[in-house]
């Protein structure tokens, strides 16, 4: 009924390429992109940046970036934990080494040297696939937290071992450690978001995603209609590094502002980014966002429920949530490949023909 | 009829040119089996070029070879008058080859749209950065080379679909597409392998129209296998015939129609 395209017609090229070609769905997005940066700023407090927004906005990111790989070039990787430690470790680097210089080009630089680690351990997907992928990256994994717990140079030779974000500001309000107001550490991290989002949907609704999809779906015929398999696994790889460093700087120096590496950074954290991509949706951007979502809000949910109004005891509400995401995985993985995102999809299309579906 | 540089001039009144492809005394093994022995051919520029042959006669090792898939352990490969080092297939595709696969190569997951624009890779240059702000040389590429391939999907008439997902198509035009994806890439030598195979009546005098408006529209030269004898008979220019690995035949139609050894390799005879 209110979801039509009819009538939408398209006259070039670039307006039927572009990110949303039908007009409802372009109105809403400018709709979400208001309320993101016009009201959610003045009214949000520190209860709601820091158990909801910060951790969407920031894993929103980390999920963009792996589905890059998983979903858009089918490269699996276990390594994200790794590489947003390295994004979190170059920006504590870059801050206590030039604090006069913008968060931004710090946090930008840390997504450029993640990327560049990524690039280094994702050398062996040029020679394996699959299982044997994701286990190498598990190497990287492992060795990257090792990495930064072994070596005091990391952390500055502090006596605990850890990182704390010093005080930082970005155009005179401060956006790092305990004094940082709510909705400037809220407004950093959506402005990344957005930047990241735009050019995840830029490349892969171009030559780039093309290569990297063909690279998915069949290497082999790929390659002999001429796509450099090398090109198209390191672009994908550095690429999605890039994002996951940004998130992992994100979530060190605005989020966390105090890191334990094994702690922070360990493989739960990876396997909490592939279960947003896997449940979002493999190949979507917006099902990274779904994704994120819904694991950063689901166990808000049930505290709030479980605990809070039922009054259950935390532990069992914490397991239940182990629980419920472990069921949810199977259920995605059986019944629905593609995610929330999918799901949406489908909606959408019953949407169309809504109330004459014949 | 057969002229070393000139080339000939078809029973269709059709201009021949030079060779563009030349194998030279091509062997390949894999381990102890030798899959193709000791064969010469070429293909001349604007021809149609069958290679015809029982199963397992080393066929598709042939296009294989010839897409760079395959790295023959003997012989040379000769393309536009100079010997092609070993590259890899990738690069063969650059150099102006494009080709479709017996069982359907196509990536499922993309739409048809997407698949097509693949196959326009060589011409597109465009930098991470221009990508991913969709500005400059990035978006005008884009721009071009979707006019491009919408002359190739309006050609084969598959409009209707280019929006849609290829997982939902059927067998027959999924074959379209592949030939859409490979004609995107404006080869100098387009390899059809088993074009036709499952294929209704219907669809493959479609399929062959296609081959023969392809060839004279944009005056592609084409090599392709096929087991259909009477397709191969009326499309192609001159038919190699290999059987075991080894070349048995090469001429005309009507040449290798009457060749004893073809005869025999068909009609089956008692090697000995």
């Amino acid at each position: 009924m209110f979801y039509r395209e009819a009538g939408d017609f398209k006259t070039s090229y670039q307006s039927d390429s572009q990110t949303f070609p039908i007009k409802f769905d372009r109105y809403r997005y400018y709709v979400v992109l208001v309320v993101a940066f016009g009201i959610i700023p003045f009214i949000i407090n520190d209860y709601w940046a820091n158990s909801l927004l910060l951790p969407f906005l920031i894993y929103a990111i980390a999920a963009i970036g792996l589905n890059i790989l998983v979903g858009y070039c089918g490269q699996v990787s276990l390594g994200t934990g790794g590489f947003m430690a390295v994004g979190a470790y170059a920006v504590y680097k870059l801050m206590t080494a030039f604090p006069e210089v913008s968060m931004f080009i710090h946090v930008i630089l840390a997504g450029g040297i993640t990327a560049a680690v990524g690039v280094l351990f994702g050398l062996p997907s040029l020679r394996i696939k699959g299982f044997y992928l994701a286990v190498a990256t598990l190497a990287a994994q492992f060795f990257l937290v090792w990495l930064f717990n072994r070596v005091p140079w990391f952390y500055n030779y502090s006596a605990s071992g850890q990182i704390n974000a010093p005080e930082r500001e970005v155009f005179g309000v401060i956006i790092t450690g305990a004094n940082a107001p709510a909705w400037a550490t809220y407004l950093f991290c959506l402005v990344f978001l957005t930047l990241c989002a735009l050019i995840a949907r830029n490349l892969t609704r171009g030559t780039m995603g093309r290569t990297w999809m063909a690279i998915r779906d069949m290497d082999i015929a790929a390659e002999i209609i001429g796509v450099n398999p090398l090109k198209a696994k390191m672009t994908a790889f550095a690429v999605s590094s890039f994002f996951i460093g940004i998130s992992g700087a994100l979530f060190f120096a605005l989020y966390l502002g105090a890191v334990e590496v094994g702690e922070a950074f360990g493989i739960q954290k990876s396997f909490l980014v592939l279960f947003m991509v896997i449940i979002g949706g493999l190949g979507s951007i917006f099902g990274s966002f779904a994704g994120a979502a819904f694991l950063v809000l689901l166990p808000v949910v049930l505290k709030v429920v479980g605990a809070d109004m039922l009054g259950w005891p935390t532990d069992i509400v914490a397991h239940l949530q182990l629980v419920i995401v472990g069921a949810l995985i199977i259920v995605f993985l059986i019944m629905e490949p593609h995610g929330l995102a999918q799901l949406w999809r489908v909606a959408k299309e019953k949407l169309r023909l809504w109330p004459f579906p014949h | 009829m057969l002229d070393a540089s000139e080339g000939y001039i078809t029973e269709d009144g059709r201009k021949i040119g030079g060779v563009v492809m030349e194998m030279k005394n091509i062997t390949l093994r894999f381990g102890g089996v030798v899959a193709i022995k000791d064969i010469s051919f070429d293909i001349r520029e604007g021809e149609i070029r069958a290679i015809i042959g029982p199963n397992g006669a080393g066929k598709s090792s042939m296009l294989n070879v010839i897409s760079g898939f395959y790295v023959p352990q003997e012989g040379e490969v000769w393309f536009h008058g100079k010997k092609r080092p070993a590259m890899r297939p990738y690069e063969v595709a650059r150099q102006g080859i494009a080709r479709t696969f017996q069982n359907i190569a196509l990536f499922e997951g993309m739409s048809v749209l997407d698949n097509v624009m693949t196959g326009r890779l060589n011409f597109m240059s465009a930098g991470l950065l221009s990508q991913s702000i969709w500005r400059g040389k990035a978006e005008r590429e884009e721009v071009e080379n979707r006019e491009a391939v919408e002359k190739i999907i309006d050609f084969l008439e598959i409009q209707h679909i280019r929006k849609t997902p290829v997982s939902r198509l059927p067998y027959g035009l999924k074959k379209r597409v592949e030939l859409a994806r490979a004609l995107a890439a404006e080869p100098k030598l387009l390899l059809l392998d088993e074009p036709m195979a499952g294929m209704n009546v219907e669809e493959k005098e479609d399929m062959s129209r296609f081959i023969l408006d392809v060839n004279d529209e944009f005056g592609t030269t084409i090599a392709l296998i096929e087991h259909d004898m009477g397709v191969v008979m009326d499309l192609s220019d001159r038919v190699v015939v290999m059987d075991y690995g080894k070349k048995i035949g090469d001429g005309t139609p009507e040449e290798v129609r009457n060749n004893q050894e073809v005869i025999d390799a068909y009609l089956g005879v008692a090697h000995d």
